[in-house]
């Protein structure tokens, strides 16, 4: 129903992903975002790799939004640092074309050369 | 595959795994239930009823093995995400 009287008026067409109905609460539970006061699931979200483990999860009470680029920017960090078998990662603020850092013993002290506060944020 | 249903009026039917321990042992069952939702560890597997591309379906986390998945938890429909 909200699919037919909103969202697909939103995108032009049907959500382009499954919809799911959680109605007793007990994934929310399991995943330890259910309120029980309320009866609502929080905003949690979770970002779960192809073998089905957790990489990173928020949660949000329900009177603010998510930032969907900043979950984008998430997955295709792990997506990188996965297909790098490990040998790289994101610093803060990293995004798609930006630098990544080599985790070695050399770099223990000397991530300052590599790496400047100035990336942490939005340019 | 995600199986397909008819829904009628009533709402489907939640799909639940049998539970695994007995009502003694609550205590036990929630401090492993907590335990199970950490990063680095596997995202616990689930069944539910979903609509998908005009249809209703029961779907698994399971059958997503292979593909990254985003699941997003909401307070209510007609709410932002």
């Amino acid at each position: 129903m909200w699919n037919d009287h909103e969202l697909s008026k939103m995108v032009n067409k049907n959500i382009p992903f499954p919809m799911l109905s959680d109605q007793d609460g007990s994934i929310g539970k399991t995943y330890g975002i259910y309120d029980e006061d309320s009866g609502v699931e929080t905003r949690g979200r979770f970002i779960i790799d192809p073998d089905g483990i957790i990489q990173g999860f928020e949660v949000l009470t329900p009177s603010v939004g998510r930032n969907v680029s900043e979950s984008i920017r998430q997955i295709n960090a792990f997506q990188l640092v996965r297909n790098s078998k490990g040998t790289e990662a994101t610093p803060s603020g990293w995004k798609p074309g930006k630098p990544t850092l080599k985790p070695s013993p050399e770099l223990v002290g000397n991530v300052w050369k590599e790496w400047k506060v100035s990336q942490a944020f939005e340019d | 595959m995600p199986e397909e249903f008819k829904p009628g009026c009533q709402r489907p039917p939640i799909k639940k795994p049998a539970p695994e321990t007995t009502l003694a042992a609550e205590p036990n069952v929630k401090e492993m239930k907590q335990a199970m939702v950490k990063v680095g560890k596997p995202a616990p597997e689930f069944t539910a009823a979903g609509y998908y591309d005009g249809k209703f379906m029961n779907f698994s986390l399971s059958e997503y093995k292979g593909k990254w998945v985003l699941l997003c938890f909401y307070p209510g429909d007609f709410t932002f995400v």
